[in-house]
């Protein structure tokens, strides 16, 4: 049974979570902690437009905050989002890592030692390898790992990099995502 | 068979981090025991890649026989990030809506907690220098990290953070122009060394230090993110028996004091960027012990 999904983005993000957030269902049964590479000064546009297009809440993450299932995660600009073990909230401002603040490899590897193998790693669209390597590592220690189609990628040098660096469980186009996570989700109310 | 073995690997992972932590402090007093563990366990684990070793409990034998090692594993897990007018917001509300109740002071103290290599006790240093009241304030300036409060003292910075720095300024409501506080030498920037006539350096642990003076402001800016619940409980207990009645308070943009403790005892200034006052009547509160 699955716990959480991570998803990171870069440029045409917005476009793809647009596309597919919208699709989860209401009550969806995981929480989703999300990456979009974004200016520093950007304000709070992103979360209200998307929380207003979907059916799960979506939000900026709060230091601290304990995180909660059928609610969306959005890193502030120009902050690192880190997961906690005890399934919370944190932040740092240490230096870029692949010349991101946000990183996605930053939140993908915290996540990975928090959820192990109940955690869902997602790359989708960007023009960078930002997402490879922690990609990578939710595999290793169990986690499923799902790559957009580069074919359909607004941007493909991100799913790209993944690619390179391992073998992604599930290859798959944004409205096959959606209705890969609407599955899981109905399967984990089945269990509970 | 994988997804158990990964589960005990990180188990023992915790515990070699626990361990590690605890001979940091034993052997050199320095407590990161109520830190974020991601964090601590990312900054952990880069300096063991880095060094080559296979086990974080080699870092620990390294860290009690080695010497050299402590500046290192110190300075991974301090992030001495920062810039000048970071959020430029924040200096303009403290310009508008601090300064002028400052000002009815003939002398004032300020305490930039955490202040990394300088940049924001700079900032506002440049910022009180415009609005003549450098001459009235006596600030202090402390961090536990003894490389980045040397780069500190000195004020000189890396020339292509100029262009950033001088963006900054202007966004913050900067009067003057940014060029003025400076002369170019070579690849660095020297600031204007009369900005620190009333600037003290000083070494201080928000851990393990305690009260260190009465102040009209404190400002401890991206710090308290690394901290965990109880720790940031005691140091917002420090801050608190630290200002005088009616003093200010001032947190990062992702800081919040409304869950704490202390909270009753303040008002919100300006909620977005996170600056709080003290009230001047104020209830005793019972100890938080960490
Ligand atoms: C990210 S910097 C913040 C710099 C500046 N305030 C800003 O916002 O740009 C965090 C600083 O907190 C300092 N720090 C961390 N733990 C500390 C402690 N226990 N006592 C004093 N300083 C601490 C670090 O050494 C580092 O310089």
């Amino acid at each position: 049974m699955f716990e959480a999904v991570v998803i990171g983005a870069s440029a045409g993000g917005l476009n793809a979570f647009k596309t597919f957030l919208p699709k989860l269902e209401k009550n969806f049964s995981l929480p989703l902690m999300l990456v979009q590479h974004i200016s520093p000064q950007s304000d709070n546009y992103m979360t209200t437009h998307l929380d207003k297009l979907c059916k799960i809440k979506v939000k900026e993450a709060e230091e601290k905050e304990t995180i909660k299932k059928g609610t969306a995660y959005f890193s502030p600009p120009n902050f690192h989002m880190l997961i906690e073990e005890d399934k919370s909230i944190s932040f740092s401002v240490e230096n870029k890592v692949n010349y991101a603040r946000p990183s996605i490899d930053v939140l993908f590897e915290t996540a990975s030692y928090a959820y192990k193998n109940k955690l869902i790693g997602i790359i989708l669209t960007g023009a960078n390898n930002d997402g490879a390597a922690g990609l990578k590592k939710i595999q290793e220690l169990g986690g499923f790992t799902i790559v957009q189609d580069p074919e359909e990628a607004e941007v493909d040098t991100m799913p790209l990099s993944a690619i390179k660096i391992m073998k992604p469980d599930k290859i798959l186009k944004l409205k096959e995502i959606a209705d890969f996570l609407n599955k899981i989700h109905k399967n984990n109310k089945r269990i509970a | 068979m994988k997804k158990d073995n990964s589960e005990i690997l990180n188990d023992n992972l915790n515990i070699e981090i626990e361990l590690l932590l605890e001979a940091l402090y034993r052997k050199h007093g320095y407590d990161f025991r109520n830190y974020g563990k991601a964090h601590i366990k990312r900054r952990v684990l880069h300096r063991l890649a880095a060094s080559g070793l296979n086990y974080v409990s080699d870092l620990q034998h390294k860290l009690i026989y080695d010497d050299n090692f402590l500046k290192l594993l110190l300075d991974d897990l301090s992030i001495t990030v920062t810039e000048m007018f970071r959020d430029p917001d924040f200096y303009k509300a403290v310009r508008q809506e601090v300064f002028p109740i400052l000002k009815t002071y003939p002398f004032f103290k300020i305490w930039h907690a955490g202040c990394a290599t300088g940049q924001e006790v700079y900032s506002m240093a440049i910022m009180l220098q415009e609005e003549g009241l450098l001459d009235r304030a006596q600030i202090y300036a402390t961090d536990f990290n003894n490389i980045a409060l040397k780069k500190a003292r000195d004020g000189i910075y890396p020339v292509d953070k100029i262009k950033e720095y001088t963006q900054n300024f202007q966004r913050a409501g900067g009067k003057s122009s940014f060029s003025d506080y400076y002369t170019a030498r070579y690849d660095s920037v020297i600031l204007d060394q009369s900005l620190k006539k009333n600037i003290v350096f000083a070494d201080h642990n928000l851990v393990t230090d305690s009260v260190f003076a009465e102040v009209n402001m404190i400002v401890c800016r991206n710090v308290l993110i690394y901290f965990n619940k109880n720790l940031q409980e005691r140091v917002f207990s420090l801050f608190e028996q630290s200002l005088i009645p009616g003093g200010y308070l001032c947190l990062g943009s992702k800081e919040n004091l409304r869950f704490s403790n202390i909270f009753r005892n303040f008002e919100v200034e300006n909620d977005k960027e996170k600056i709080y006052k003290k009230q001047y009547h104020t209830r005793t509160i019972k100890k938080n012990n960490v």
